[in-house]
């Protein structure tokens, strides 16, 4: 196989199809921000530490910093630009201001995207379930009791 | 009233979606990126730098060195810079991790791979490098303080003879407590971008304080302050690593001035950990003196943090001992052990944080010493007036706090002796909570326009720490409109100018500078009206005689004067509140913790923490800081620790894979932060004093201290790793 400095990838990203030719090096974090300005996503260590990066990819979170675009090509994904309609917040988002989750934010777009998976993959049956399954997601604000208060409040709003 | 409220963050909307803008997320048109090339060596010279291979990566513009950069026009001396010195200046090197080369390029891809190219030629000298941990190593290896510009109080205070009476009380403690250095590692790495207009510069930058990074920038360049305007839009948290200017807010303006288009350089994790500030390793010899019923007799406090060969970095930790306790003597020193490092600085909590470590374990020993209640020991060593200096105090309900915290926590009925449950042994303690504080000048402008809607302005910034919602609400409280109808304008050195976010100092400054103009507003609308601004008050867009049925409209009074808006002024000066008095803010914190005795493990189960700091401005926000400070005490006792790597000269891991800090599995939902009803109007017209940092001292100590009780290990060198409790 020849080694191509270039690629062209079409993704499906918050629901719109885009075709790209992408630097074989860039990672889908990059290629948000950088190439994209969906710049939501945040990098915070950029090695798969920290959750700031968290996107959906295909449907499952992911570390975006940890992702190749190249490797995405054909994939679905999802960013916090794209969680909700327009003008609306996603029952997520809502709970994260009635819960004070955050303080500076920087995190915040990471912990909305695992905490939308988290309740998809059903990893919620405990408050001890739920602190273990944020725990990739980094908050040196350290809102963790407010970030696992506002999880709790998703659950039910989807449950009622 | 708007002020005492637990409105929801106004900055709730952008932040959970995504469009809150942080410097890295912005560009300009023509942008560059900065990438930095740090050395690999902790002392020598630069010989030589091939920048060959770097220039023939496609994208890669310029590779600056030291012989490009412009020389700075005014000696980089102490702060606002961080570090008395600044890359590319000359060829020497001070720290592994300084910068030597900074490669400029049209796509980050191509300036990271182009970093990697650049091959730098050393010329080692020997490296001093931190010594052991041990008392007697440090105490040697220790110099008396040199002032650059980094510490600010002085290094030596006594009182009495402390010496003597250790010497003959009946009860003393005599140990030593050390903690290794730690890092701030705010979610978001500090991002600066820098653009040129002729000789205007603009800088978007992820900092606590635009206008330090105004002035300095200005004296670099030998240009007029009002030549530079620095916007900070939002900053992704800081804790202190962004007080002070680093290395490349400096250079990517220098950078932009070269290449003659933007340049934005957002650092990399690691080099969070080359060359920016961190909190320096501490090493305390403590000494307590007491009589049989406990009663202090004197406080010895030896202190010697790590600092640098160009400037003595001061961790005030003697600041805890020279104001939590009625004492007849006391004897405090500071001291510097310098080695080839990157500079430290402060960070949440400085000075207490450390201090409180060491007082407050020193005490716990005392009390089992003396077989007291821990509480009662505090509780008998009261300080009613400043024990340093005699002055009292603006305002002090550390009692209450304690007893409230005591109640919540359930601490005068605890079990005497630790539990089971199941692997688990439970222990509890306590510790007392101090913090100093500190006021800064500031000033705002409040508008209020015939509509009903007012703007605040003040060049603030936001750190997270809530002042997109408090200042607002003071404002609100004011004008008698509500929060929504405020439109907050902060983050920008053309606003009026406020002081920074660090110290704790904010509500106090800046709330009081937006307080006076919200004020100045209604008593122009007053006169305005024929009313005497000192019986007025504002409420649903209307101002009136307080208690009086009659009121008028804002907008009718407007109109009547042909006017569209009004604008009021103000501003806090520090030496025209609370002269003569001295201000702490105080607390208790409770905390329950689990060892795992056959694995190490330490756990947080519960805690309490009960605060004495004024009126509350925004309860739901000031828990968040609170309960953010806890966590951060609970990192330090349980885990945080960077290591350094001595034959290497640098920090072992510049990542979070190999250096812990606390996550959502490491903190329980059970804790409850507690203010007592208390309001200071000597430090400042709002009643309140600072909160960001207090929360975050004690923890280690009451952490410990719980480990004692739990397995009766005491132990004196944090963190509290599962080796410590296994041995
Ligand atoms: S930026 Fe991707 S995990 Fe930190
Ligand atoms: S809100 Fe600041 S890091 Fe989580």
């Amino acid at each position: 196989m020849e080694f191509r400095q270039h690629l062209t990838v079409v993704l499906r990203i918050n629901g719109l199809d885009r075709q790209m030719r992408v630097d074989a090096r860039t990672t889908l974090l990059d290629l948000l921000r950088e190439h994209l300005a969906l710049t939501g996503t945040k990098k915070g260590c950029n090695f798969g530490e920290c959750g700031a990066c968290t996107v959906h990819l295909n449907g499952r979170r992911v570390n975006s910093c940890l992702v190749l675009a190249a490797s995405a090509d054909g994939a679905e994904v999802t960013t916090i630009e794209g969680l909700a309609a327009a003008g609306k917040l996603h029952p997520v988002q809502q709970a994260f201001i009635d819960h004070d989750a955050f303080q500076c934010g920087f995190c915040t777009p990471g912990q909305v995207m695992s905490t939308v998976a988290l309740i998809r993959e059903g990893h919620t049956r405990s408050e001890a379930e739920i602190r273990e399954w944020m725990s990739g997601n980094l908050c040196r604000c350290s809102s963790y009791p407010q970030i696992v208060a506002a999880v709790e409040a998703a659950i039910r709003v989807k449950e009622g | 009233m708007s002020i005492g409220e637990p409105f929801s963050r106004i900055d709730g909307p952008i932040k959970v979606t995504g469009t809150a803008r942080y410097t890295a997320d912005l560009r300009a048109a023509n942008m560059l990126y900065g990438v930095l090339v740090t050395a690999s060596i902790p002392a020598g010279k630069v010989t030589g730098i091939d920048k060959g291979g770097a220039m023939l990566e496609a994208g890669v513009v310029r590779v600056l060195t030291h012989e490009d950069m412009p020389r700075a026009r005014t000696p980089i001396a102490g702060p606002p810079f961080a570090h008395s010195f600044l890359p590319l200046q000359d060829d020497q090197i001070r720290h592994e991790g300084q910068v030597v080369a900074l490669v400029l390029a049209e796509s980050l891809e191509a300036a990271e791979a182009g970093a990697r190219k650049v091959q730098v030629r050393y010329a080692p000298t020997k490296a001093t490098m931190p010594v052991a941990l041990a008392w007697p190593e440090i105490d040697r290896a220790a110099e008396p303080p040199r002032n650059t510009g980094y510490f600010f109080l002085e290094p030596e205070f006594s009182k009495g003879d402390a010496v003597h009476n250790l010497a003959k009380a009946p009860k003393t403690v005599a140990t030593v407590y050390s903690q290794p250095s730690r890092h701030h590692n705010p979610m978001e790495t500090s991002a600066v971008l820098a653009l040129w207009e002729g000789d205007a510069l603009t800088v978007y930058d992820s900092t606590q304080h635009v206008f330090a990074v105004q002035r300095g920038l200005a004296a670099l360049f030998g240009i007029p302050p009002a030549s530079v305007r620095v916007i900070s839009q939002h900053t992704g948290g800081a804790f202190g690593v962004k007080g002070l200017i680093g290395a490349h807010e400096a250079l990517a303006a220098q950078a932009a001035r070269i290449a003659g288009r933007p340049v934005r350089i957002a650092l990399s994790r690691a080099n969070m950990y080359s060359f920016l500030g961190y909190q320096p390793r501490i090493v305390q010899k403590m000494g307590l003196g007491a009589d049989e019923k406990g009663i202090l007799t004197g406080i010895t406090h030896d202190v010697v943090n790590l600092a640098t060969v160009t400037d003595d970095y001061i961790e005030a930790a003697t600041e805890a001992s020279k104001a939590l306790y009625a004492t007849p003597t006391m004897w405090l020193r500071q001291r510097a052990e310098r080695a080839n490092v990157a500079m430290p600085t402060a960070m949440r909590a400085p000075g207490e944080g450390p201090g409180m470590w060491a007082l407050e374990s020193a005490m716990d020993e005392l009390a089992v010493d003396l077989g007291m209640d821990p509480l009662d020991l505090r509780l008998a060593n009261y300080a009613e007036t400043d024990p340093a200096t005699g002055a009292p105090w603006s305002s002090k309900k550390l009692r209450d706090a304690y007893e409230e915290g005591a109640r919540l926590f359930g601490w005068r009925d605890r079990p005497r002796f630790p539990w089971r449950d199941g692997d688990w042994i439970v222990g509890q303690g306590m510790a007392s909570c101090l913090m100093g504080t500190f006021r800064f000048p500031s000033r705002a402008q409040v508008r209020l326009r015939r509509d009903g809607s007012a703007v605040v302005e003040t060049g603030t910034q936001d750190i997270g720490t809530g002042v997109l919602t408090i200042f607002p609400q003071i404002a609100a409280d004011v004008l008698g409109i509500p929060v929504s109808a405020i439109e907050f304008k902060m983050g920008d050195t053309t606003l009026p100018e406020a002081g920074p976010t660090y110290g704790s100092s904010s509500t106090m400054g800046v709330g009081a500078a937006v307080l006076a103009a919200a004020q100045d507003v209604r008593n122009r609308l007053a006169r305005m009206a024929n009313l005497s601004p000192a019986e007025v008050c504002m409420a649903d867009g209307r101002i009136g005689r307080t208690g009086a049925a009659e009121s008028f409209s804002v907008a009718d009074i407007l109109e009547r004067a042909g006017e569209s808006e009004i604008v009021g002024t103000g501003s806090f000066d520090p030496t025209k509140h609370g002269a003569g008095y001295s201000m702490r803010t105080f607390g208790a914190i409770f905390v329950e913790v689990g060892v795992d005795p056959e694995l190490g493990l330490l756990r947080l189960r519960r805690a309490v923490g009960s605060y004495s700091v004024g009126r509350i401005v925004n309860p739901r926000t000031a828990r968040a800081q609170l309960l953010g400070g806890i966590v951060w005490g609970w990192g330090m006792a349980a885990m945080e620790q960077s290591a350094f790597e001595p034959s290497l000269g640098r920090f072992l891991s510049k990542n979070l894979a190999g250096v812990a800090i606390p996550v959502n599995a490491d903190i329980p939902s059970d804790i409850t932060v507690h203010f007592v009803d208390e309001v200071d109007e000597k430090a400042s017209p709002i009643g309140g004093k600072g909160i960001g940092e207090l929360g975050a001292t004690g923890v280690a100590a009451a952490v410990a201290n719980a480990v004692f009780h739990a397995t009766g290990k005491r132990i004196r060198d944090l963190p509290i790793t599962p080796e410590k409790l296994i041995a």
